[in-house]
């Protein structure tokens, strides 16, 4: 439990969104702060500035409109998504904001903005080998000895996972109970790699997210070939977590609400592949004879 | 594949999600964007005779993971408001809670100009 705790301490610094420290308005008359200074409330965040929000179709893809003022990304870029589900997914995002914006809620437009504004200016290759550079340390693949239940919790829900990518990709992964982890063979890499590589930017950013998420290449492959549901991932990401919270109880403000968070990010991440993936046309079939 | 249920109850579960949504704004959601785009789909989706379409399973897919998206982000937010969205005590709720209470200085305190 102290665990979690910790890494609680840790998150919630960042989701409270706030600076450390005590005194935060008034640098104002030196000696004597006010009294009410003293009580650290966390900063307002922004008010929601508009009623309402809108898709419109430029020229390089849709926009979205906040009133009558078009989004923009943090550097000011015209916010344009290639996809229309994307766009209306943005969209609801922005128009389920009530009194003020919580951006850490608005994980699509997150994913959206870093694709647009690429602020740590990676390129295709350099995500491809972040995403990549999990295989070594993936969660699916790294396994502990004892407790006995746990190793055979881990064998009986990783290994059909593990086996299922193995097939679909024709490459050996394995496991591996060692501190070194499990030994990727390089072919192995290259034929991963080379799946990645068939994604367009976005999406690499998409998956590239979900991996750091889920801390597993597998799970993420898994996802993105539907062959598991964001909850299953999930579940599967955090199995010896669950094996704990089954053994020793549940803690509703830590395990809970890292579960949710962690779900709403892959579930996120995993639309944003999809929707940048997908290219829809609708055939319409011949009438018989 | 994985296991998603049957696509009904995921087209349930994503009017509840979007009847949420706009609770709070009053408007009712048969007129949002995102209804009318989720009711095309899906009605598009349904008019195809093959009984195992790829195309089908990808949008039921993409629907569940949005559904996904929309119900975690709610129970996340829910969580926080409860549990992390207090900020900190004042001194004098501070002093409370062991049953202290902050002195009434009107002269203020010695070391104030």
């Amino acid at each position: 439990m102290w665990r979690s705790c910790l890494r609680l301490r840790g998150g919630g610094r960042h989701l409270l969104n706030c600076p450390r420290g005590g005194l935060t308005a008034s640098r104002g008359p030196g000696p004597k702060p006010p009294a009410h200074a003293r009580a650290y409330a966390p900063p307002a965040e922004r008010k929601r500035f508009y009623q309402n929000v809108s898709i419109t179709q430029g020229e390089a893809g849709f926009e979205i409109n906040l009133d009558h003022r078009k989004l923009r990304t943090p550097q000011a870029k015209l916010f344009t998504v290639p996809s229309e589900a994307l766009a209306v997914a943005v969209a609801t995002e922005w128009d389920s904001q009530q009194d003020t914006i919580k951006t850490y809620t608005m994980h699509l437009t997150t994913l959206c903005n870093t694709s647009l504004d690429n602020p740590t200016q990676r390129d295709k290759d350099q995500l491809i080998w972040a995403a990549a550079k999990f295989l070594d340390t993936d969660t699916v693949c790294c396994r502990v000895e004892e407790p006995e239940t746990l190793v055979e919790l881990q064998r009986n829900e990783w290994d059909p996972v593990i086996g299922w990518a193995e097939r679909r990709y024709g490459v050996k992964i394995g496991s591996s109970t060692s501190i070194m982890g499990p030994s990727i063979p390089a072919r192995t890499r290259e034929v991963l790699v080379s799946h990645l590589a068939s994604y367009n930017t976005w999406a690499l950013q998409g998956i590239e997210f979900v991996v750091s998420q889920l801390k597993s290449m597998v799970l993420t492959l898994g996802l993105i070939d539907l062959h598991l549901t964001v909850e299953q991932a999930v579940l599967l990401s955090r199995l010896e977590e669950a094996f704990q919270i089954q053994k020793w109880g549940n803690v509703e403000w830590a395990h809970d609400y890292e579960l949710q968070d962690l779900r709403a990010r892959t579930a996120a991440g995993a639309l944003f592949v999809h929707l940048c993936s997908e290219s829809s046309a609708v055939k319409h079939k011949l009438p018989q004879g | 594949m994985a296991a998603l249920g049957p696509p009904l109850r995921t087209w349930r579960g994503l009017l509840r999600e979007l009847r949420y949504l706009n609770a709070a704004t009053g408007r009712p959601y048969r007129h949002t964007a995102a209804y009318r785009y989720l009711v095309k789909a899906f009605r598009a989706h349904r008019v195809t005779s093959e009984k195992l379409c790829r195309a089908q399973h990808e949008l039921h897919f993409q629907a569940a993971t949005y559904l996904c998206l929309l119900r975690s982000i709610r129970e996340h937010v829910a969580l926080h408001q409860e549990f992390h969205g207090k900020g900190e005590r004042s001194v004098e709720e501070s002093a409370g809670l062991v049953g202290l209470k902050l002195p009434q200085q009107p002269g203020g305190k010695g070391w104030e100009p």
